[in-house]
């Protein structure tokens, strides 16, 4: 039996986590002794009971047949002592004693950046996880998110459009895709990027893991990018976990008063690097911030009068056309015509029907 | 002796004449009542016998026995009574009139011999002048209702005694001559105006549009933007009503029983609002002789069904059938009642369950919500609507700006498009460009190189299917009619555009 298959039994017996398995190693020193110990040995250690060791029996009798299984579903399963563990997770406090991977695991060599945010973002936060996501990655950095609704489906997909790798931390089983609605992602990710976790099989998405999962996040990147996020997030249970592990916080600024915005705002207020564009953040690692230098379209373009005011009025937050009218005051008809014009040369678009935003590629 | 009357009995829309025999002849004394009668006609005879006591009329101690003829169809309601006491007076020789054969008596007793005001009095009475009768005595309070239909002289009688002195030339009721039709033209109006909406100049003209070509419509926007206030609004910009259109609103008013003394015959279109827990029943109509449900009401106007994401599935799943075929058949054992149902659906809606999206400051739902909530709207109803719009909040400084178009405005436009389109559709099925098929919007729009393209364009751009490629050709061909062009240009065809609905409503979720 490899020490990996134990390993496997342990982190997969009932009622064993990861504090318990800190205790059994501290006693034991090692996997092996802990797998070959007896169960009257084991009860000695303090703070292991009658229930962990019976999980811990129960456990040999059916880890073998699971591990095959995952084998079956091409699921890597890696340790804290493996060389493709990554580097940066091992330095964190409580780190996982093993991962589930799908995929790959994040390339060592190069810099990580996590995009999170919150999940009924608005459609400017979208705009910009899009965006970020897309010019980051095509620089080289490597997107790392929560496959969550909102802003971290976003990052993923801004990522995967630039056709670069992308990485998802689960806070559920590695075979588990929640939310549904991202399965299709999920799937891409596997081929392009990976998916990890700190679960196992048909572990479902419970509450209490998700924090746990956003540890996981932080550990794995050099800095954290939060787009937007309410005044209580678990966005920013991810900012605080990287701030202890020693990552920089980048943060998307808002307008004051904007719901999304105020976790953002009082991130920068507590000293986070406020971010404008994907540049800032990747002067910061030196990367060569040329390319990504943002073309903002402004009227030097050839453009009628009457497009270029319209245009003027449009920003990243969503406008109705009854809006415009009442801002321009021009009439229905004319509006109509500089919409039609102006999207179909690509300065603008609908995010909901008849909403619409300015263009960003 | 042997005489006969005459009544109606009313069967959906129509009413059919109903004669009643009645005979006294030698035997035991009964008072017998058949012709395949429903309870409350069984129920006639005690009526009968005591108003004729209590108007001072003893029944002879003969077996009196009355037939209603024909005795196949079923007869429901109370307004034979008068006629069957007129019937036995007659036989009994208390009234001698040899014109009881012209005259059409309607009108339920009461014990005292006082006549009571019965439903469904203008189809009866619109029958009796189509089948010759030359006159109508009907109750006192259903006369204003009989008179509208003219070429017949409406008598309203208060009291059996006063019908029999009627008859025996004694003493002859009034006719009144007012006309409630030219009345109320004088002073036609709801006080409803666009006038006093402000801002929303793309839901009024989607609405104007709608109005135009018959497109039925679905508003979007968040709660107190006005979609009530614009759907209110609505009728009052559909061509006014022809005499013809107004009788045959009236005469389903009439049958369910909403016309009185004050409110007498539909002179404007009517506006249905039912609320979201109505009934399918109540909604398309229904009972046990089935009366006009809330799509017949609103023919000739408007149905709105505001919160349409409220309404039962099974309710908004019943609105299919009756809106493609503009009429509904109601299936009893007896008989199949129809009610038209030739009505303009006006939805609205929210885009979430608190109504703010996509206003993301104000609303705290969750994508997962606002899916669910938007998904409840029946697919198969989203179908049947062309014209897809949202409403705004609107800033204080607007609401105090003066709206730029009144009602009368707006109307003048849509009677010319609805004038473009009978001259286009007379020899054609169709009247309205709503209900153009794909083979006639093959046939009758023809398009140039640019539109071509432009559509090619928007197709591809805005994730378009067949069905709304479709739709948004026939608002198209309707802004055109709207503009007096016989040709769709590309101005048209890029105000379709904003008018247009994704099959389900994924547009309006943010996610494509």
């Amino acid at each position: 039996m490899t020490e990996k298959e134990m390993w496997f039994w342990l982190v997969n017996a009932k009622g064993v986590g990861n504090k318990r398995i800190k205790l059994l190693l501290n006693h034991f020193k090692d996997i092996r002794a802990i797998y070959h110990a007896s169960s009257k040995e084991i009860m000695k250690v303090s703070g292991i009971g009658e229930r962990c060791v019976q999980g811990l029996l129960q456990e040999k009798a059916f880890f073998k047949r699971k591990y095959d299984r995952m084998n079956r579903l091409g699921i890597s399963f890696i340790v804290k002592g493996d060389a493709c563990y990554p580097e940066r997770l091992k330095e964190i406090d409580d780190a996982p004693y093993a991962l589930y991977v799908r995929g790959k695991l994040p390339d060592q060599e190069k810099r990580s950046i996590a995009i999170v945010g919150a999940r009924d973002c608005s459609d400017y936060g979208k705009e910009m996880a899009l965006w970020f996501a897309k010019e980051l990655s095509e620089a080289g950095m490597q997107v790392v998110s929560g496959l969550a609704r909102g802003i971290d489906g976003y990052a993923h997909e801004g990522a995967i459009r630039a056709g670069r790798p992308t990485y998802a931390v689960l806070g559920s089983g590695i075979d588990v895709c929640y939310p549904e609605e991202h399965l299709s992602l999920y799937h891409t990710m596997i081929t392009q990027g990976g998916v990890i976790s700190e679960y196992g099989l048909g572990v479902h998405a419970l509450a209490g893991q998700f924090p746990m999962r956003n540890r996981i996040i932080s550990g794995m990147c050099d800095g954290i990018l939060v787009i937007e996020a309410k005044e209580k997030s678990g966005s920013l249970i991810t900012a605080d976990m990287g701030l202890e592990q020693g990552k920089d916080i980048f943060s998307v600024p808002g307008r004051i008063g904007d719901r999304l915005s105020q976790g953002c705002n009082n991130l920068i207020k507590m000293g986070a690097y406020l971010v404008q564009e994907p540049s800032d953040i990747l002067s910061n690692y030196h990367y060569c911030a040329k390319a990504t230098k943002k073309e903002w379209k402004k009227n030097n373009y050839m453009l009628e009068t009457k497009e270029k005011i319209v245009y003027a009025n449009l920003s990243y937050n969503p406008k109705h056309i009854n809006e415009l009218i009442i801002d321009t005051e021009y009439t229905l008809n004319e509006i109509m015509d500089c919409l039609v014009s102006l999207e179909l040369k690509g300065y603008i678009r609908q995010t909901v029907k008849n909403y619409y935003i300015l263009c960003n590629d | 002796m042997f005489s006969k009357s005459y009544c109606a009995v009313l069967q959906g829309m129509c009413a059919h004449i109903v004669q009643v025999e009645a005979d006294l002849s030698d035997g035991l004394p009964v008072f017998q009542l058949v012709g395949y009668l429903g309870s409350q006609v069984k129920e006639a005879r005690e009526r009968v016998r005591i108003a004729l006591k209590n108007s001072g009329y003893k029944l002879p101690v003969k077996k009196i026995t009355v037939n209603l003829s024909p005795a196949d169809i079923r007869k429901e309601g109370t307004s034979y009574d008068l006629s069957i006491a007129i019937a036995i007076l007659s036989s009994m020789g208390v009234v001698e009139n040899h014109e009881l054969h012209n005259i059409l008596f309607i009108g339920e007793l009461s014990l005292d011999g006082t006549i009571q005001s019965v439903k469904g009095v203008l189809p009866i009475v619109y029958e009796a002048k189509m089948q010759g009768f030359t006159s109508c005595i009907l109750p006192k309070a259903n006369e204003q209702e009989g008179r509208m239909v003219e070429g017949i002289h409406i008598f309203g009688a208060e009291s059996l005694r006063q019908v029999v002195k009627h008859l025996s030339g004694q003493e002859c009721i009034q006719e009144s001559k007012v006309n409630v039709w030219n009345l109320k033209r004088a002073g036609r109006t709801n006080g409803l105006d666009f006038r006093d909406v402000v801002g929303q100049e793309l839901v009024k003209r989607a609405i104007e549009i709608a109005v135009a070509g018959h497109h039925n419509l679905l508003m979007a926007g968040p709660p107190g933007s006005g979609k009530t206030m614009l759907a209110r609004r609505i009728s009052g910009i559909m061509p006014e009503l022809a005499f013809s259109e107004a009788m045959e609103i009236s005469k389903i008013y009439s049958i369910a029983g909403l016309l009185n003394e004050e409110h007498s015959f539909i002179t404007e279109r009517p506006f249905r609002a039912p609320h979201h827990t109505i009934t399918a029943h109540a909604l398309v109509g229904g009972g046990i002789v089935p009366s006009p449900g809330e799509i017949s009401l609103a023919s000739g106007g408007v149905l709105f069904l505001d919160e349409l994401a409220e309404y039962k599935r099974n309710v908004i799943e019943s609105l299919r059938q009756p809106m493609e075929e503009r009429s509904i058949t109601l299936s009893r054992l007896n008989l199949n009642y129809s009610f038209p149902s030739s009505f303009m659906l006006v939805g609205a809606t929210n885009l979430c369950p608190c109504g703010f999206y996509p206003n993301r400051n104000k609303c705290k739902c969750t994508q997962k919500q606002i899916r669910s909530y938007i998904g409840k709207i029946s697919k198969a109803l989203l179908d049947r609507i062309d014209i897809f719009t949202e409403t705004i909040e609107i800033p204080y400084d607007k609401l105090r700006m003066n709206a730029r178009e009144s009602s009368d405005e707006i109307r003048k436009r849509v009677e010319k498009a609805r004038k473009m389109q009978q001259d286009r559709y007379h020899n054609c099925k169709i009247q309205f460009n709503a209900e153009l098929t794909p083979q006639l919007i093959k046939e009758s729009l023809v398009m140039e190189q640019e539109e071509v393209q432009f559509l090619q364009t928007m197709y591809d751009k805005l994730h378009l299917t067949a069905r709304s490629y479709h739709r948004l050709l026939k608002v198209a061909r309707t802004i055109a009619d709207l503009a007096g062009e016989e040709k769709i240009a590309l101005s048209h065809l890029q105000e379709a555009v904003f008018y247009r609905g994704t099959d389900n409503l994924g547009e309006w979720e943010g996610v494509r």
